[in-house]
């Protein structure tokens, strides 16, 4: 009994990323622009006016890691919900579901995938990032371990969204009507300590604070709380989408009729 | 004959509560092309869906290749083809890296010579650089079917394969079906054109309803209701069957007019019985101005028989 297939795990993961390529425009480029105009507005103009910085870091670095996070955590979940519901919508999930292949090799397949393109585009929003402002990363392990990580949890969700929307208005609407404004409130433009109760103890309550700190880290050794909150808590949430998608296989949820 | 695939008590009640599938027992065995005939939505997909893993049992237990289908399934799988009813396929591939993806995807290396023969076969290898939204609907299927011969399939479903391909191709693709069965693979398909049915399969089953009514080679079936039909126009009306013709299933039609003849067995046996006919009613002196013959396809019987299940 093979108990891994190995060879469709890479087929699929290979057509996937190829996939990605060819809408070059849409999945890289876009958002490197819209990521390059924030740089500019608030790292550059903005920034440029505030003397102290941020938690002892000038403002423009400051936002560097926010910034990443915030498109890293939108075009994660975003990639990793096209590639599912894509072939659900048009109906070439026959395939997938009539091939060897169980939940390993689709969760290898998929959401490397999409994790894959995440992590091209880190690198392009870092490299593009060093012509706006001067920021440094004090641990470049950690942060490759950790946006790693975040890539991969993050187009874990996307996947199950992918599963679960039945329709083009469903897919859409979690990135936007979730992700964005917790991002937006956990800390990407701004370090918590400094909002007033409390309106700080909220905001701990948001999971994405502790996605921005523990990156944030990860560049300038300083956040407002432990890095290894924001690593078990980032683990964990990926166990947890880990199971959530094990469940799926295992009753066909959304996928066999 | 040895079996490869063993369906029994298998049921099917979709989330809505509707039974699609009502305890089919079914017995496919190696090498042989079986059609599946039914009318729409008496849950031939369906059957095929629970075997292929698109669709969850409700009940009932299928083996493959002898084994029990929930064990070793990748495996398993892994020897069985589909082609959909529906064309469904990422439209903005090519015709090629679709059909090495499908390859790929079952598990095997890639493998540039037995592809090239598969689309030259499926005369698609022209059109293997083309977007699939490029291509005709016909087109389109034949992609459906390379796909699902890409990983060289022991057993191969075939969900309609040839709705909306033209007659010559269909008969193309007869010929390359059979040719698949030459080379060892069992074939399931389901049609809509009996004749398809009849020329090419070695047992037709009939499905109505979510149950399987009739299991059968098309041979005995032909033969056992294959009718030959004659309709013999006569000079002089006949008041009753002469004596002489006793021998023959005749009946009189249009007032004494005709002479209608039923028999043969659906293989040509009738025809010759007709002939036979023809010389005894000369001999007897009985005149006649024309002949037709008529045989009944497998669509009659087919007609015939869910017209008596109905009623
Ligand atoms: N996903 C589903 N949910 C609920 N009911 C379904 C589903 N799929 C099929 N059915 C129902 O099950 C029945 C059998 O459908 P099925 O597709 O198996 O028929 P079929 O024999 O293939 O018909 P056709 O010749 O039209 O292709 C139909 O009444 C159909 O409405
Ligand atoms: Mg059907």
């Amino acid at each position: 009994m093979i108990a891994f297939n190995a060879r469709s795990t890479w087929t699929i993961y290979k057509r996937e990323v190829l996939r990605a390529l060819r809408t070059a425009m849409q999945s890289i480029l876009a958002p490197v622009l819209t990521t390059v105009l924030y740089f500019i507005v608030f790292g550059a103009a903005i920034g440029s006016k505030m003397d102290s910085g941020m938690a002892g870091v000038n403002y423009g670095a400051f936002i560097v890691p926010g910034l990443l996070l915030l498109t890293l955590l939108s075009e994660s979940t975003s990639n990793g919900s096209f590639g599912i519901y894509m072939p659900r919508f048009t109906g070439a999930i026959y395939e997938l579901l009539s091939a060897p292949v169980g939940v390993a090799e689709t969760l290898i397949g998929f959401v490397g995938a999409a994790a894959t393109k995440s992590l091209i585009l880190a690198a392009i929003i870092l490299i593009t990032a060093t012509f706006f402002v001067d920021y440094t990363i004090a641990h470049p392990f950690y942060a490759l371990g950790f946006i790693l990580l975040v890539s991969a949890s993050f187009s874990l969700l996307g996947f199950i969204l992918g599963i679960w929307a039945d329709s083009f208005e469903k897919l859409g609407i979690v990135p936007v009507l979730f992700m964005v404004p917790l991002t937006f409130l956990g800390g990407t433009f701004y370090s918590i300590d400094l909002l007033p109760e409390p309106w700080r103890s909220v905001a701990m309550a948001n999971p994405v604070v502790y996605l921005v700190n523990g990156l944030r880290w990860c560049f300038y050794g300083s956040s407002d709380f432990p890095i290894g909150l924001s690593l078990g808590m980032t683990l964990g949430f990926l166990v947890l989408c880990v199971a959530i998608v094990a469940w799926i296989f295992r009753t066909g949820w959304r996928l066999r009729a | 004959m040895e079996p490869i695939l063993e369906i029994s008590g298998l049921t099917k009640t979709y989330a809505g509560g509707f039974t699609a599938l009502q305890g089919v027992d079914l017995t496919i065995n190696k090498g042989e092309i079986f059609a599946l005939l039914g009318p729409n939505g008496a849950g031939k997909t369906t059957l095929i869906g629970a075997v292929c893993g698109l669709v969850r049992p409700s009940s009932g237990t299928m083996r493959v290749f002898g084994e029990d289908i929930t064990r070793n399934w990748r495996s398993l799988r892994a020897r069985i083809g589909l082609v959909p009813q529906e064309l469904a396929t990422d439209m903005f591939e090519t015709v090629l890296h679709t059909v090495n993806y499908s390859r790929g995807l079952f598990g095997l290396a890639p493998d540039p010579a037995r592809i090239e023969e598969i689309l030259r076969a499926l005369s698609l290898w022209d059109k293997r650089k083309a977007q699939i939204r490029a291509l005709s609907g016909g087109m389109k299927r034949r992609v459906l079917i390379a796909k699902a011969l890409a990983h060289e399939p022991d057993l191969l479903f075939l969900d309609e394969p040839t709705a909306g391909v033209d007659v010559e191709l269909r008969r193309d693709m007869w010929a390359q079906i059979a040719k698949l069965r030459d080379r060892g693979t069992t074939i399931i398909l389901t049609t809509h054109y009996i004749e398809e049915a009849e020329e090419m399969a070695d047992r037709v089953g009939i499905i109505q309803a979510g149950s399987i009514r009739m299991v059968e080679e098309t041979r005995s079936l032909m033969k056992r209701l294959g009718r030959t039909e004659a309709h013999i126009g006569l000079v002089t009306p006949l008041a009753c069957i002469p004596e002489v013709l006793a021998g023959y299933n005749l009946s009189l039609a249009q007032g004494g007019h005709e002479l209608l003849y039923r028999g043969g067995d659906g293989y040509g046996g009738g025809k010759a019985e007709v002939a036979q006919l023809t010389k005894d009613l000369v001999a007897n002196g009985i005149d006649y101005t024309s002949i037709d013959i008529r045989e009944s396809s497998l669509e009659d019987i087919f007609v015939d028989l869910l017209e008596g299940a109905a009623a």
